[in-house]
């Protein structure tokens, strides 16, 4: 039997490389041929993009999925389908799971379970043993397993000379990078949101810019004195940012991604006392958001990552202190980053794909697997069509993941996502998840 | 009289400013009358069910609502941490549905957690009035400070100089006053060691001074905070000796203030750390006075959300 043969037909195709009108034929898997009016061969599937955007698979390096240890907030199935759906064709799982990723075997099992997902899933690997920030994890086992990135999300390598240790040793495992969840816990202690005018006016005890900044300064100067790779995780403030360019424009070694609502939403909105707006680093500043927005642009930040962190709703449905830190993004990214980002001409479309497609697939090393594109022939055909114009209101009932702590529960959005392709075969296929 | 079209009070935000707060201290004026009465009791809120729902310990401000409701006739409840399912691990959410499904028309909360009152308020169909939550709001003690100090230095207080000293940084006593206070017209300045300042004070009606001796010239109320030891603990500051030096209203300190200035205090007092025992009881305080006004204030609370509209009797 043939390999399977499908053609995207009638979109904008946008990459690394530029942009052009074009269809997307693709044959077992791979494009073979991307060039304006192919026609379909005999019995192959023909897909709709009129209007559309196609655009290499989105990639998301930082996402929760929650399995294994918290099943009931999501799992790797109903996480990767939510992924897909929000264009995503690969993701990056922390390592904060119960029990943790700083085990091969544990890490083995995990990949297992992604191995029949609507997206491809990699996972991240803990830097410390049992993400206690005292003695490294057999980083080289997990290595040859296939993990590139290094963090012990959530909480932040606190001892300096761990961290430094931790930046030597991955020297010897190459495209290994080490990300750090920036907030130093002896500032943060206790604390549950943006410290500054709304904390104060709130009684809500606050987590200071500070801490992000001066951890962000310590790594950047181990980065340097070691040579070693560091990733910023959901960088927040003006402050970071700042302290990221200066060190990108010396050399070092240095990546940085930021959320969806990091560089939408302000810390104003935890006036609501409603936890969905918690999240660890907190929602900043308008003048940090203003901040995010220039650093996407000028590509000091590289990424948008989500930080896809589904809670289940009970555990939200609580006081504001009490309530665990994280939102969902998976399905709400492209949407938020074209109606925030791209129409009001912060970035280009090239530039907002940049940022949730090729800069982070280079980033976690999966650009190995053809993710991020370019789509050209003979690359992997992993692919995000999806209409830009089109309007959509969120309704956080109804979405794919398990859980319902979206902040842009309600928001209209531009972009939505007609078929995500992995390997040539659709996930989802005129906004419905096939797997 | 005016009334507050209220559903809930959980800020002082909620009372519609001076004039919203002026006719909550007049309708106070008529309960303090009932107060007075033989029988201190009207039939204002038979029928209604007002629960206290207290999630930290407290004894004058549960004990304050509990009688202001019965004094309106209201049937109460009171559920007390420790002794509930709360123990068994029930979730604030399913507390309130079930206490409601008892049928009940007013909820008063007192929470650890900033916005714990708004969240009940949100997921009930009842009244919630705000007994203290976390660091954010207290704004029946504001309240009851204000009618307090308005039956002594009243009818206004414009220009009324205060100055609230301690830990403003943990008090939600100060976030209401501060809100109530200047919108009556007062001017206030927070007092106390940096360490205990909020973190930013963009937009707050307030001064700032890290100096008492400073503050205190041609002050015409001292509002001091209480001092909690724990605070040592969290290097906020040296010692409690150290600070009832530097910001302790000691008797020396009170000995060379205007004779009219007044003193206040929300309870419960650490006599010798914030305040000399001598000067808590002299008769410039009003901390007595205080508490024997919070009832009238909350029974104005409970009749402005609960009651029917008609007249106090």
């Amino acid at each position: 039997m043939a390999d399977p043969q499908v053609l995207v037909r009638g979109g904008r195709v946008i990459d690394a490389t530029g942009e052009r009108v074009a269809d997307v034929r693709i044959v077992g898997g791979v494009v073979t041929e991307v060039a304006p009016s192919l026609a379909p061969e005999a019995g192959s599937l023909v897909l709709d993009a009129e209007g559309c955007v196609v655009a290499p698979g989105l990639v998301d390096i930082q996402v929760h999925f929650r399995e294994p240890g918290r099943e009931d907030a999501e799992t790797i199935e109903t996480g990767a389908r939510a992924a897909a759906k929000g264009g995503f064709t690969a993701v990056v799982c922390m390592p904060n799971t119960d029990p943790p990723l700083d085990d091969a075997a544990v890490v083995q099992a995990v990949l297992e379970r992604g191995r029949y997902a609507a997206c491809d899933v990699r996972v991240a690997g803990c830097i410390t043993k049992g993400r206690r920030g005292e003695e490294l994890a057999p980083l080289g086992e997990l290595y040859d397993r296939g993990v590139r990135v290094f963090t012990d999300d959530g909480d932040c390598v606190a001892d300096a000379l761990v961290m430094r240790r931790a930046f030597e040793y991955a020297l010897a495992l190459p495209g290994a990078v080490l990300s750090q969840h920036a907030e130093d816990p002896s500032l943060v202690a206790g604390g549950h949101m943006n410290e500054g005018e709304w904390s104060a006016r709130l009684g809500i005890p606050g987590r200071p810019a500070e801490a992000e900044i001066s951890i962000v300064a310590r790594d950047l100067t181990l980065a340097r004195v070691t040579g070693g790779r560091y990733h910023v995780l959901h960088l927040s403030t003006a402050g970071a940012a700042a302290l990221v360019r200066a060190a990108k424009a010396e050399g070092v070694r240095v990546t940085a991604e930021c959320t969806p609502q990091h560089v939408v939403l302000t810390d104003a909105l935890c006036a609501s006392f409603d936890p969905v707006f918690k999240m660890n680093p907190p929602l900043r500043t308008a003048a940090d958001v203003d901040a995010l927005k220039a650093a996407l642009a000028d590509g000091t930040i590289d990424a948008i990552a989500t930080d896809h962190a589904p809670h289940a709703p009970e555990t939200k449905e609580v006081p504001f202190e009490e309530a665990p830190p994280g939102m969902l993004g998976v399905e709400t990214a492209l949407g938020v980053a074209i109606t925030q980002l791209v129409e009001p001409g912060v970035l280009s479309m090239q530039q907002a794909l940049a940022a949730l497609s090729w800069k982070p697939a280079r980033i976690a090393g999966l650009d190995a697997a053809g993710h991020g594109g370019p789509i050209e022939p003979g690359h992997a055909a992993h692919l995000c069509v999806f209409d830009p114009n089109e309007r959509w209101v969120v309704d956080a009932s109804r979405l794919a993941s398990k859980s319902r702590n979206s902040p842009f529960d309600g928001w209209k959005l531009a972009g939505r996502v007609r078929h995500t392709l992995l390997r040539g075969v659709p996930m989802v296929r005129d906004g419905e998840a096939q797997r | 009289m005016p009334e507050p079209a209220l559903k809930h009070l959980l800020s002082v935000d909620d009372l519609g400013g001076r004039a919203g707060i002026e006719a909550m201290l007049d309708l106070t004026d008529s309960f303090v009358e009932v107060l007075a009465r033989d029988i201190p009791k009207v039939p204002a809120l038979r029928g209604k069910t007002v629960v206290s729902l207290f999630y930290e310990e407290s004894t004058r401000t549960r004990l304050s609502f509990e009688t202001a409701a019965k004094r309106l006739s209201a049937d109460t409840m009171t559920f007390s941490v420790s002794t509930s399912s709360v123990k068994k691990g029930e979730s604030l959410l399913d507390t309130v549905h079930t206490i409601e499904a008892m049928g009940i028309d007013g909820i008063v909360v007192r929470h650890p957690c900033a916005g714990a009152p708004h969240r009940v308020a949100s997921w009930s169909q009842a009244s919630v009035v705000n007994a203290g939550d976390g660091r954010h709001e207290h704004p029946t003690q504001a309240l009851l400070d204000a009618f307090t100090l308005r039956r002594h230095r009243g009818p206004s207080l414009d220009g009324c100089r205060i100055a609230i000293v301690g830990d403003v940084k943990h008090s939600r006593v100060a976030r209401s006053n501060v809100k109530l206070f200047d919108a009556l017209g007062c001017e206030v300045t927070f007092v106390g060691p940096p360490t205990l300042m909020p973190e930013r004070l963009d937009g707050w009606p307030a001064t700032v001074s890290y100096d008492l001796d400073d503050a205190l010239v041609d002050i015409d109320v001292v509002y001091l905070l209480r001092i909690q030891r724990e605070r040592i603990g969290q290097a906020l500051f040296p010692s409690v000796r150290e600070y009832a030096a530097r910001y302790g209203l000691t008797s020396e300190r009170a000995s060379r203030l205007k004779p009219d200035t007044l003193v206040m205090h929300p309870g419960p007092l650490n006599r010798g750390v914030e305040i000399a025992a001598d000067v808590a009881d002299s008769t410039r305080s009003l901390i007595t006075e205080q508490v024997a006004n919070g009832v009238a204030v909350r029974m104005a609370v409970l009749w402005s959300l609960l009651g029917s509209g008609g007249p106090v009797i």
